[in-house]
């Protein structure tokens, strides 16, 4: 049995979302990119519709995997003013729960703090949903959800970068 | 007596339209408005498509009131305070949902849905004078809608709907045109961010394209990474088709611009995909056929930008958005944002609908966020008011006819609006 069949532990996952984490608190979004699967979506419900269908209800983010790389592109470019000069975000991830082992499904919770000069902290509270690929041993993101836990997003105001 | 400010220098003589920024940043100038503008104008409260049934409600807050948007119980559309007339509570918490009663938890006065006061415990304590059918829940003096729009007005002496609204009904006409039945409904999910400005300059950059250049490049560039067919400015122009401002009267305003961005009704762009092209070509034939050649071009090839005043903005571009917000304090609003499409739309058109809206707008589009950006840009200058007291709004002002959706006569004319009631 080879190393790609064995099944994913939750140690795994969590290493795997650190990264990333990392990677994204870094603004690292190249590397970031490369985590994810070819056809991975990136998806921010509306805080008043979280189980919502991106298809038949507004988000505040439903991207497929071209506007990812279109995000990418406009978050590494200065005139993305909402993001220059760049926020800076820690994220802290717990309560990483393997919900489901096939298809590899992930929950866990999430706080982003947010900092940009002058500005008072602003705390994202919510939690993911992923749904990660085994590719040869190596893990990647398939789905990607962020659900705040706000009532609205009100004094948190844009989500302009990657929650 | 101190002489009344001046606060908006119009001068067509000397081609001079100047804003004192006072009018942005000063917390006096913010109380003055809720009682000049807000308690005068009409004040949008919410699109008929929101509430279905009998019973139906959504509690908002509407010009710094909290409202119940609700159906009664034969359906019809009303609006209540939500303030209990015994003490003061909401007498519903809840965002949305279907009422049978409104019960205040206080002391446990309850209303049924028609707002009539229905229950008050140990009523027989109250002197004989009491009359339960004076505390019925309180209405605004007038609720008005046009075309599913709903608006209320807090001014028993305030001109009917249809007069105030003027030339802006032919803007919601087209919008609602969209729709092969006449309705148009919101569709689930609220954008609602606050935004650290004052509200008016959301109503100026919501048509504003002179702004489109250099705050959203990124959003140009990528419609232009993904196949959209861009051409160069015409000459004497900055955008890549033509557009045009204009005054509709009573502090309203528009740009309507030959379309280049795309429109799910309906114009195809390479980022809705190929696999959608037969649909939107679908959606372009019905209104061929309903409206006629000229109407259909009209409603799908030009998108525009239109304030209501003072507080409403439909945006029918990328997508059609309902978009209002609520002043706050003179440097803080909350925006509240829906997406509206036509009732019958297909699933597949549904789609591509929302998932245009997100390439600009909202929290989370490749727009939105940078315009927030400007707005909380410009209010944190203007905190130098008192040194650099006056923004000049003049571009266009030198020119006969026509006036371009770069150009500022429609600025101008909200600010005209907004100073006469403001002085009144």
């Amino acid at each position: 049995m080879g190393q790609a069949d064995l099944p994913v532990t939750r140690a795994q996952v969590e290493d795997f979302l650190y990264r990333e984490a990392a990677l994204l608190d870094a603004w690292k979004l190249d590397e970031w990119l490369a985590l994810l699967a070819e056809d991975a979506t990136y998806r921010v419900p509306s805080n008043d519709a979280p189980d919502a269908d991106p298809r038949a209800a507004l988000f505040t983010i439903a991207d497929d995997m071209a506007r990812i790389r279109a995000r990418v592109t406009r978050l590494k470019d200065r005139n993305a003013h909402a993001e220059f000069p760049p926020s800076r975000t820690r994220r802290i991830i717990s309560n990483v729960r393997i919900v489901e082992s096939d298809p590899l499904r992930v929950e866990a919770n999430f706080v982003v703090y947010r900092f940009r000069r002058n500005e008072n902290v602003r705390e994202y509270v919510g939690r993911y949903r992923y749904t990660l690929v085994n590719l040869e041993g190596e893990l990647k993101i398939a789905k990607r959800e962020a659900i705040l836990d706000a009532m609205e997003l009100a004094s948190l105001g844009a989500v302009s970068f990657i929650l | 007596m101190i002489a009344p400010m001046r606060r908006v220098v119009n001068e067509p003589h000397e081609m001079r339209f100047e804003v004192h920024r006072s009018a942005l940043a000063d917390p006096a100038v913010h109380e003055l408005e809720q009682r000049s503008i807000f308690e005068r104008c009409w004040i949008y409260v919410g699109h008929e498509s929101e509430l279905a049934a009998p019973g139906d409600f959504k509690t908002r807050s509407v010009a710094g009131r909290p409202v119940i948007f609700c159906r009664d119980g034969e359906s019809r559309v009303k609006v209540f305070l939500n303030t209990c007339r015994h003490r003061g509570s909401l007498v519903c918490r809840e965002r949305e949902g279907n009422a049978e009663r409104y019960t205040c938890f206080y002391h446990g006065w309850t209303y049924d849905r028609d707002g009539a006061l229905y229950a008050v415990p140990g009523q027989s304590a109250y002197p004989p004078s009491f009359h339960k059918t004076e505390f019925s829940l309180k209405e605004p003096a007038n609720v008005a809608a046009y075309r599913g729009f709903v608006f209320l007005n807090f001014d028993a002496g305030a001109v009917s709907l249809d007069e105030y609204l003027a030339g802006a009904k032919e803007y919601i006409d087209l919008v609602v045109d969209q729709s092969p039945s006449g309705q148009m409904e919101v569709i689930q999910g609220t954008q609602e961010y606050d935004i650290r400005a004052n509200w008016k300059l959301l109503v100026e950059n919501s048509f504003d394209d002179y702004h489109l250049l250099s705050t959203h490049s990124t959003w140009l560039n990528y419609l232009k990474n993904s196949g959209v067919e861009m051409k160069r400015p015409a000459k004497g122009e900055l955008l890549p088709a033509h557009g045009v401002g204009k005054d509709l009267g009573n502090g309203h305003g528009v740009v309507d611009n030959v379309n280049f961005r795309g429109r799910p009704v309906a114009r195809w762009i390479p980022i809705y995909g190929e696999a959608a092209k037969p649909e939107i070509e679908r959606i372009r034939a019905e209104l061929a056929a309903r409206l006629g050649e000229a109407r259909a071009a009209r409603v799908a090839d030009t998108n525009r930008n239109l304030i209501v005043f003072p507080n409403l903005v439909l945006n029918d571009g990328s997508s059609v958005t309902i978009r209002t917000f609520q002043p706050l304090a003179a440097d803080r609003m909350r925006v509240s944002a829906w997406a509206l499409g036509p009732r019958e739309e297909s699933a597949t058109a549904r789609a591509v609908r929302l998932d245009s809206f997100l390439t600009f707008y909202g929290p989370g589009g490749f727009a939105t966020p940078d315009d927030i950006e400007a707005l909380e840009a410009v209010q944190a200058g203007l905190a130098a008011w008192r040194e650099v007291p006056w923004s000049v709004m003049s571009r266009g002002m030198a020119k006969e006819g026509e006036q371009l959706n770069t150009d500022e006569l429609h600025l101008r004319a909200f600010w005209i609006q907004w100073d006469k009631l403001i002085s009144q």
